[in-house]
């Protein structure tokens, strides 16, 4: 058993780590108040951003150069495609779930098309990636060692910073209550002084930025090639916003259990302890949308998630 | 010109800024837009008026499930619920419908028709959870739904293993002649075309739909809790059963679009993806207004647009996913339409003032 986990633990990592930051996209967006279904796309467009960057410029700039730029590129451009979104259902008061149906259309769509249009192909490889190290010293370290530091990608520490600037400035500073007041009672944050429509946009825009970012980083350390798709982690992660109950911390639980479960299911044919236990891999690969729907049964009691998300805010209504 | 026929209007304005947002986005990457559209156009129709009935059969066998995944997300929407889990529902339909194609020794004509009648059932159920869990905790039936959907293609590629295993690993067993949607008369008609019988299932579901909605009291109540759930609970309704009736009957017209387009359009299933169609049935009820008539125009334009882009796909370089981006686009104007109709809408009062 503990030599399945230490085998499966890096992997499991590196499944879970474009997850959380692009939750955190998730939980920033609805903490604001909008509902934010196209992380999906959103992590199409960061990827495709992000390889297209990489294709055409690690030559120039060398590997890592190139990787750390894609990763703020990846940022950008997501973020801004993000304001599709924002615009629609906080100017526009527009049904945010359609939007964002349409953003994760769209984001397969157009990404595809321009691969095809600049590369001649839908699917774009990359040579390289994030560069695997084993970190000296601490990867020797029996069991921790295998499990957490070798064949360690640097873009893991970058991710867990990020989550932990997102909690640091959603849950502890004036900005940060602002925005949540704005998902929770958007009249009384108005009537206090605060631009609802501000915070919000603010708040779609760091949500793509970040989503962007997973999916950047999921192709970067993941697939290592682009064609179009996500594998669904990008829902994935909206399950896990859900299942961590909208919360950083337990965000991080729920985006390590998806991406252990994740791993557990595609090395299930493979791995002979795993296949010794019989389990078809269809059932590592089903609980974590299961869970995400019991845990949704279970927290349904008290609300849980932020109580106006999803509803756009009108400044006469009351 | 009044305020009903602006927001019968307003489809054709995202169709065209759709369109016109496509074209523009042909010119500026470098494409050739003109000829792109001419055969994006061309090819849903074309030889239509020489007797070659090929290629409008295509167009129609790509509206198909289309059709029926419209019907769906609109039947729900009705009632005021989003039934985003119509992809799911249509994969776990179709699969019962291979299954019940594969297994079960029926006359040819009946075992279609049973296949297609429990794939209905099948969607059906498997729209219960989401009714139920929206009406009895009061869950996003969205967020559900999305779940759902991954369930969907994990328990289908489950049980295709262990049930009716294809060839590769990553498909089912094709079904038998006998139990395809397809029939001699309508393809000796369409030269071959994929269309088959699915077409007339579509038809008469939105007929069937439409006498609900608007004849009778079930469907009154329906349309009640989705204008107003609180006015329709006082008024003595029974919301929280509507609401799981209405997802169930979304359900069950997924499950029959899975079974138009797996016993009918392919003859097998392809694992581990979920069906796009139940996506774009979102984009078919909103262009069409959620109205049975409406549906049906709205998923033609996309069976022929879908169509013609893979005519223009093969005749030039432009990549086919030109559709699925004027598609999203076309949804994106169709989320803010209110928006359109409130700008026709001042445009209106304008022209009426100059005019007096």
């Amino acid at each position: 058993m503990l030599k399945i986990i230490i085998d499966v633990m890096p992997y499991a990592i590196m499944v879970m780590i474009p997850m959380f930051i692009t939750a955190l996209g998730g939980l920033v967006s609805e903490r604001s108040g909008i509902v934010n279904i196209a992380l999906e796309g959103m992590m199409v467009v960061g990827g495709f951003t992000s390889t297209m960057f990489v294709y055409y410029y690690e030559p120039i700039l060398g590997n890592t150069m190139a990787i750390w730029l894609s990763l703020i590129l990846a940022g950008v451009v997501t973020g801004s495609f993000a304001m599709i979104h924002g615009y629609a259902s906080i100017t526009l008061n527009a049904d945010q779930v359609i939007s964002a149906t349409a953003l994760n259309i769209v984001a397969p769509a157009i990404t595809i098309f321009l691969a095809r249009k600049m590369t001649g192909s839908q699917n774009v490889n990359l040579q390289t990636g994030v560069p695997r190290i084993d970190v000296p010293i601490l990867s020797d370290i029996p069991v921790i060692g295998p499990m957490f530091f070798k064949s360690f990608y640097m873009s893991t520490v970058v991710v867990l910073l990020i989550g932990l600037a997102v909690w640091y400035v959603i849950f502890k500073t004036k900005f940060g209550l602002r925005l949540r007041a704005c998902g929770e009672n958007p009249h009384s944050a108005d009537s206090n002084g605060i631009n609802v429509f501000k915070m919000r946009y603010i708040a779609v825009f760091i949500s793509g930025a970040l989503s962007g970012i997973g999916g950047a980083v999921f192709i970067l350390t993941v697939s290592k090639e682009f064609s179009g798709t996500v594998a669904g982690l990008g829902f994935l992660s909206l399950g896990a916003l859900i299942f961590g109950k909208w919360k950083v911390s337990n965000v991080l639980y729920a985006t390590f259990f998806f991406g252990f479960m994740k791993t557990l299911g595609n090395v299930a044919s493979v791995n002979k302890d795993l296949r010794s236990l019989g389990l078809p891999m269809e059932l590592y690969n089903v609980l974590p949308y299961a869970m995400t729907i019991l845990a949704l049964v279970l927290f349904s009691k008290n609300t849980v998630g932020p109580k106006a998300a999803g509803q756009p805010y009108d400044k006469g209504k009351r | 010109m009044s305020e009903d026929s602006i927001k019968r209007i307003s489809p054709l304005i995202s169709i065209i800024l759709g369109l016109l947002l496509g074209y523009l986005l042909l010119l500026l990457v470098g494409y050739d837009g003109n000829s792109g559209f001419k055969y994006l156009f061309q090819g849903g129709i074309k030889g239509i008026t020489e007797g070659k009935y090929r290629r409008i059969g295509d167009t129609l066998a790509q509206m198909t499930p289309l059709m029926l995944t419209g019907a769906s997300v609109a039947f729900a929407f009705r009632t005021g619920l989003f039934n985003i889990g119509a992809s799911g529902q249509m994969l776990f339909g179709g699969f019962v419908a291979v299954l019940v194609g594969i297994t079960v020794d029926l006359p040819p004509v009946i075992l279609p028709l049973v296949a297609t009648l429990l794939a209905g059932v099948a969607g059906g159920l498997y729209g219960f959870l989401p009714g139920y869990l929206k009406a009895k905790y009061n869950i996003h039936e969205v967020v559900i739904g999305i779940m759902m959907n991954y369930v969907s293609v994990y328990l289908v590629q489950y049980l295709v293993k262990i049930l009716i295993p294809g060839k590769y690993v990553i498909e089912s067993a094709h079904i038998p002649k006998e139990a395809s949607l397809k029939m001699s008369f309508i393809s000796n008609i369409f030269r071959g075309s994929p269309l088959n019988a699915g077409f007339f299932v579509g038809v008469i579901a939105l007929i069937v739909i439409y006498v609900i909605l608007e004849k009778t009291t079930f469907g009154f109540e329906l349309k009640a809790v989705g204008f107003n759930k609180d006015a329709a609970k006082y008024s003595g309704m029974k919301v929280n059963k509507n609401i799981i009736y209405s997802m169930m009957i979304s359900g069950c017209l997924a499950g029959l679009a899975g079974a138009t387009f797996y016993i009918g359009y392919t003859n097998h299933i392809k694992l581990g993806t979920v069906p796009t169609l139940g996506f774009d049935g979102i984009a078919v009820s909103l262009l069409g207004k959620n109205s049975p008539i409406g549906i049906f125009f709205s998923s033609f334009l996309f069976g022929y647009l879908k169509n013609g882009g893979s005519f223009m796909a093969s005749s030039t370089d432009i990549p086919r996913e030109l559709v699925d981006i004027v598609i999203a686009i076309i949804i994106y104007f169709s989320a803010i339409s209110f928006v359109i109709e409130k700008f026709l809408n001042k445009l209106l009062v304008k022209m009426k003032k100059e005019g007096k």
